[in-house]
């Protein structure tokens, strides 16, 4: 089972410049809320930047992470 | 993509719902009864709004959510289509609500801003069932 830290680090290695805010939701390891800045998602629609984080875990999310939900911002 | 001759019913009921639907919402459980908690913010975003939708549960056949998926190109549910095209989960769609963005996407009137304070609580803002539906 993933830990927030190594979601954080996830995503701060597949995305440019970015950095994470990752919590577990509800404590059971299995729901994440991240939050990730990145000058990667300037000029992306909102589908596209979200679908660039959902993209790092492909294939565990409806898996190992059950809920994973996402806010992104531009620096 | 050798394989187009492909029956795929399933699949094919699905694009055409999407296609015939102006605003339908793939989700767990019913708008009166959501089986997850996702579904039920997004569900209570677009009823909050005003806006006519048909709902779909994909819980009876994981083959529906499967398809759904592949139709869509995004992993999890509750998917919102609007004029037959894909515009978020339960996060974009809830802060598309917001933003009055959703109101504007779903073709009905967004609240004056600053005389709605319960704009981030979809359940508690906006009356429900204004019928103003496009066309």
């Amino acid at each position: 089972m993933p830990t927030t830290d190594e979601i954080k680090q996830r995503i701060e290695a597949s995305i440019p410049d970015s950095r994470a805010e990752v919590e577990d939701w509800t404590g059971g390891g299995d729901h994440f809320r991240a939050t990730v800045v990145s000058p990667a998602f300037s000029g992306l629609s909102r589908i596209q930047q979200h679908k660039l984080v959902m993209d790092v875990f492909a294939g565990e999310i409806g898996g190992s992470i059950h809920a994973f939900s996402v806010k992104t911002q531009t620096p | 993509m050798s394989e187009q001759q492909t029956e795929n019913p399933l699949r094919d009921a699905i694009v055409e719902a999407i296609k015939e639907n102006e605003v339908i919402l793939f989700m767990k459980g019913t708008p009166e009864a959501p089986a997850c908690g996702f579904s039920m913010r997004t569900v209570q975003a677009v009823q909050a709004t005003g806006a006519s939708f048909a709902a779909v549960d994909i819980l009876p056949d994981p083959r529906i959510r499967q398809e759904l998926s592949a139709v869509s190109n995004w992993p999890t549910i509750p998917q919102l289509f609007v004029n037959g095209e894909f515009i978020g989960g339960c996060d974009i769609v809830t802060e598309m609500y917001e933003s009055g963005e959703l109101h504007e996407a779903l073709g009905v009137e967004t609240p004056a801003p600053g005389d709605n304070t319960g704009v981030s609580d979809p359940a508690a803002s906006a009356p429900m069932g204004i019928e103003n539906r496009l066309g």
